[in-house]
């Protein structure tokens, strides 16, 4: 296993830009208060940090409130249809893998209407990074359950509550062997742009799930362990390397009781060394899907990066297969190409 | 064979100008693969050929059963042909529901072949024959050799170290042997065939080999064929000729587009009859910088296409009608941004699944209206396998030209069916291709040129125009999204005159025949042949007749009106139930007449012409 961390390709371009070269002249059209607004700030906040050219990054969207922010960035940007963004980015980087590609979707984008996408690009490794804005309601469309919308959930086209199980982004992310897989909050400013910058240098297919809140349909959906006064009770902040131990006095972590996690009080029979330790860079998803499944009120809900491995990008081995087909026959040559195979001449009559 | 054997039986051979032989069999007898090497055979010795392959659905389908039977029709002939033949001169059946399903085609006098070890009670039950068809005395109208093909080849194969179902399966390759014999043509290409094939298994190669030559040595041999038949080399156009089908020409014709475009081909496709070969042939071609996909499904493939060429590389994808009906909305998306894309679609017997194997030109409506909105885009439909080539690269010309979306109408029959093809220069290809913009200075999104109405194409990496483009209607000029009512109508008005411009760049819809007369017989796609066959026929009967053949369905050549408006009467066979005659008489207020079959199989020559007759009789056609 090779480092995830430190993969970034050599920056093409050593011209320092800032966050306002990032900021494009269209006004943004998001309902005051909304989430997005801290997505986009951060977003625009590390791509400096990336080293590419801005012409170089593009921005590909679905359709939903997400589906909007390529208009707001000043790169190259493509909102497309929905669900379907993962297939565009997915030819993009085929045909031009020296461009850095971002993937902004919702929960209904991304989960329903497009999971199969999202399967198959997170498996082939595509080298894009997908950003999911996670509100668990359809808000574009003002107000019906989404596919992580909680059971029972009572909305527009739910008036006796949802009867739908919801799916756990990051458990499907996983399942769908993305390299890197990870979590953070709207309101985390900080932790989101780690995040981001985590993702921006992460080689493969990325899955950021972005715990946000639409304050119109679903004010609140994350209150209970994102707010300020509980965050540090009710989130695990994972880092690599580390025990897992969370809390504002840090006196708490998870340990693995057989094979479930379990929350346990440190101090008394209970040190570190008992606690599970992050890896995020481990062959073996089990660890990563174990914290994918970990919730509020049973857990705390963790974030950052679950997961973060190396594996061949799919723009690579397609490239890596053109050039061996050209080492191997010699660049094509149409004149030859078409009068192969068996041929005859008929003569002037 | 040897000189000399000629000379023995130069008594017996009758020169032909033109034989027409069907081999049918079960699905795992190989006779796609027979029919296959007899063209080939046929093409290389110089004759002009047309084939019309016809399979199930099933791969394997139960042994003996009426629908596993597999047929491969093909005729060959010293002069010019546009049609596989109506009906079979000779009808090879290797077992009973062969025979069943394909007895009917075969005119009285007409020769049948059969495989008598094939016709056991077991097989005849399944066939569902109650009485002994080769003793019953109801092959009496025709021309009957019962050859015991399976055990002639078990004895030719004997002392190999193979099963007995292995020795079984080279049969087709003994019949294959005897049919050479017969036409006189030479085994080489066949041999040759075999040990590329076969040349690491040598086993396998030399039962191949001895079936084939068995066969031949058969019929050399047997006293029952009186007669060899020899159809002499076609006069065909100067120039140097291979063996193609459209599905092959199609995708030679995408490599060549990108050659001459300058441009990477990327080719999105998921797998669906009868379209999947390009893919296969487009997979093998990666050191010509063709970057095959196969995506998740017809969504993604065309999604992918679309993002290939934003990315400024040429991106198209292929599907037939269930897929083309996935692909909509993505269809849509293309004519929305104004991006170049190339969607083929290789139409198939529908609705739904329909007949997947079974050829129908029923896709002309979905994909000029099957999107929401007015969403338009050019349609181009080639009219033969060998024009497959010639369009693929059109397709590409004015996607490129116009940035647009383009449809590529192939079908089954084109798709499997094979003729004669005359390999053009390199340097006779047209010129096609388009430059990136790059000049901040002048850019703006949808700005447009004035003579095409293209809107500019300037890919990411470009420095200074990084802009934003997708789905919501776009301002003039500058791109931005609008929900201006005005600027609404001015966009759509641009995006159908853009498109209906391209009549301008188009060649002139051409008659053949006289340029006005009685009655003009109009078809589109791979109706070609069996029209141009039929209207030769009237013509030299001395009847008013002529054809013309439109290739762009979208826009209509320019001088299509003036052409209709020459003859008394328009007469059009389409394998539909009259998509181009609604397009025809809503567009011109024409008094069209159509000829409407939907059989899963191509127009007879003769179907045509008789709605011809009746129609110049003042007849109405049912």
């Amino acid at each position: 296993m090779t480092d995830a961390t430190a993969t970034l390709p050599s920056p093409p371009t050593s011209t320092k830009l800032t966050r306002k070269d990032f900021v494009s002249d269209q006004e943004v059209r998001w309902c005051p208060g909304c989430g997005d607004y801290s997505i986009l700030a951060q977003t625009q906040k590390v791509m400096p940090d990336f080293g590419y050219p801005k012409e170089n990054i593009v921005f590909i969207s679905g359709i939903g409130c997400s589906g909007r922010l390529p208009y707001y960035m000043n790169t190259y940007g493509f909102h497309t249809i929905h669900g379907r963004a993962p297939t565009l980015a997915t030819g993009l980087k085929a045909a031009r893998p020296d461009l850095m590609v971002w993937v902004i979707t919702g929960d209904g984008d991304a989960l329903s209407i497009g999971g199969n996408h999202v399967l198959h690009s997170m498996r082939r490794n595509v080298d894009i990074r997908m950003v999911m804005f996670n509100n668990r309601i359809y808000g574009l469309t003002k107000g019906q359950a989404s596919p992580t919308s909680e059971l029972g959930k009572r909305t527009k086209s739910t008036p006796a509550g949802t009867i739908d199980h919801p799916v756990m982004p990051l458990s499907f992310a996983l399942a769908a062997e993305a390299t890197m897989v990870a979590r953070s909050v709207d309101t985390h400013t900080d932790h989101l742009q780690a995040t981001l910058e985590r993702a921006g240098r992460h080689k493969g297919s990325a899955f950021i799930e972005v715990l946000q809140n639409c304050n119109i349909f679903n004010d609140g959906a994350w209150r209970d362990f994102t707010d300020r006064e509980v965050r540090e009770d009710r989130t695990l902040v994972l880092r690599h390397g580390e025990p897992m131990i969370f809390g504002k006095d840090r006196d708490k972590g998870i340990r693995l009781s057989g094979m479930r996690p379990e929350v346990v009080q440190l101090g008394g029979d209970i040190k570190e060394e008992d606690l599970l330790v992050h890896d995020e860079q481990a062959e073996d998803p089990t660890l990563a899907y174990l914290l994918s499944r970990m919730w509020w009120p049973d857990f705390p809900v963790p974030v950052g990066v679950l997961r973060a491995v190396q594996r061949p990008t799919h723009d690579e081995l397609l490239q890596g297969q053109i050039d061996d087909a050209v080492r191997r026959d010699g660049k094509g040559d149409l004149g030859e190409l078409l009068f192969a195979g068996e041929t005859w001449t008929a003569n002037e009559a | 064979m040897t000189t000399e054997a000629v000379r023995q039986t130069e008594d017996r051979v009758q020169e032909l100008e033109r034989v027409t032989i069907r081999f049918a069999g079960d699905s795992g007898d190989g006779m796609q693969l027979t029919g296959t090497q007899f063209t080939r055979t046929s093409a290389v010795f110089g004759n002009d050929i047309s084939t019309l392959p016809d399979y199930p659905a099933e791969i394997r389908a139960p042994a003996g059963s009426l629908p596993g039977v597999s047929g491969f029709q093909l005729s060959f002939s010293s002069s010019e042909i546009h049609t596989p033949g109506d009906e079979p001169d000779v009808l090879v059946a290797m077992n009973p529901a062969a025979l069943k399903t394909n007895l009917g085609d075969l005119p009285a006098g007409g020769a049948l072949i059969v495989n008598q070890d094939a016709f056991t009670q077991q097989n005849l039950n399944k066939a569902g024959y109650t009485s002994h068809p080769l003793t019953d005395g109801s092959l009496k109208p025709y021309n009957v050799f019962e050859i015991p093909i399976s055990t002639l080849n078990a004895r030719a194969l004997e002392g190999l170290e193979m099963t007995n179902k292995q020795v079984d399966l080279t049969k087709n390759f003994f019949a294959l042997g005897i049919m050479f014999w017969l036409y006189e043509r030479s085994m080489d290409p066949t041999l040759r065939w075999i040990e590329d094939k076969f040349g690491a298994k040598p086993v396998l190669a030399e039962a191949n080999r001895r079936a084939l030559k068995a066969g031949y040595a058969f019929g050399e041999t047997t006293e029952i064929f009186h007669t060899r038949y020899v159809v002499p080399p076609a006069h065909l156009a100067p120039g140097t000729y291979r063996n193609i089908t459209g599905n092959e020409a199609t995708a030679l014709g995408f490599v060549a587009a990108s050659h001459l475009a300058g441009r990477d081909l990327f080719y999105g496709s998921y797998p669906i009859t009868p379209a999947s070969d390009i893919l296969h042939q487009l997979s093998g071609y990666k050191n010509f910088g063709v970057r095959t996909f196969q995506a998740e499904d017809e969504i993604a493939a065309v999604g992918a296409a679309i993002g290939a060429s934003y990315g400024g590389a040429m991106g198209m994808t292929a599907s037939s009608g269930p897929g083309i009906c996935l692909k909509s909305e993505a269809m849509g998306l293309a004519v929305m941004v104004e991006l170049p894309l190339v969607v083929v679609d290789v139409q198939r017997a529908g609705p739904s699944t329909g007949m997947p194997t079974k050829t129908e030109q029923a896709d002309l409506l979905q994909v000029l209206f099957g999107r929401n909105s007015d969403s338009p885009m050019p349609v181009v439909a080639p009219a033969t396998p060998a024009e497959c080539f010639t369009y693929a690269v059109e397709a590409w010309r004015i996607a490129l030209k116009y940035m647009t979306p383009v449809v590529y109408l192939s079908d089954a029959f084109l798709a499997t069916g094979a003729e004669p093809w005359r390999v053009p220069e390199v340097a006779d290809l047209p010129t096609i291709g388009v430059e990136n913009h790059t000049d901040k200075a002048t850019f703006w999104p949808y700005a447009r040129d004035p003579d095409t109405l293209a809107r500019p194409w300037a890919v990411p990496g470009t420095p200074g125009l990084e802009h934003r483009i997708g789905g919501l209607e776009k301002a003039d000029v500058t791109g931005n999204v609008s929900y201006d009512p005005d600027n609404h109508h001015r966009m759509q008005t641009l995006r159908a005159a853009k498109v209906a411009g391209i009549a301008n760049d188009i060649p002139d819809l051409q008659v053949h025949g006289p340029s006005e007369g009685e009655l003009l017989v109009l078809g589109w796609g791979s109706t070609y042949g069996a029209i141009r066959s039929a209207v030769e026929r009237l013509q030299a009967d001395g009847r008013s007749v002529s054809h013309a053949h439109l290739r762009h369905l979208n826009p209509f050549p320019r001088n299509t009106e003036e052409v209709l408006r020459s003859f008394h009467r328009v007469l059009i066979p389409e394998i539909n139930l009259g998509q181009l005659l609604l397009l025809i008489r809503g567009r011109f207020l024409i008094d069209a007449v159509g000829l409407d079959k939907v059989r899963g199989k191509p127009f007879r020559i003769t179907e045509i012409e008789d709605a011809a007759i009746r129609v110049l009789a003042g007849e109405r056609i049912p």
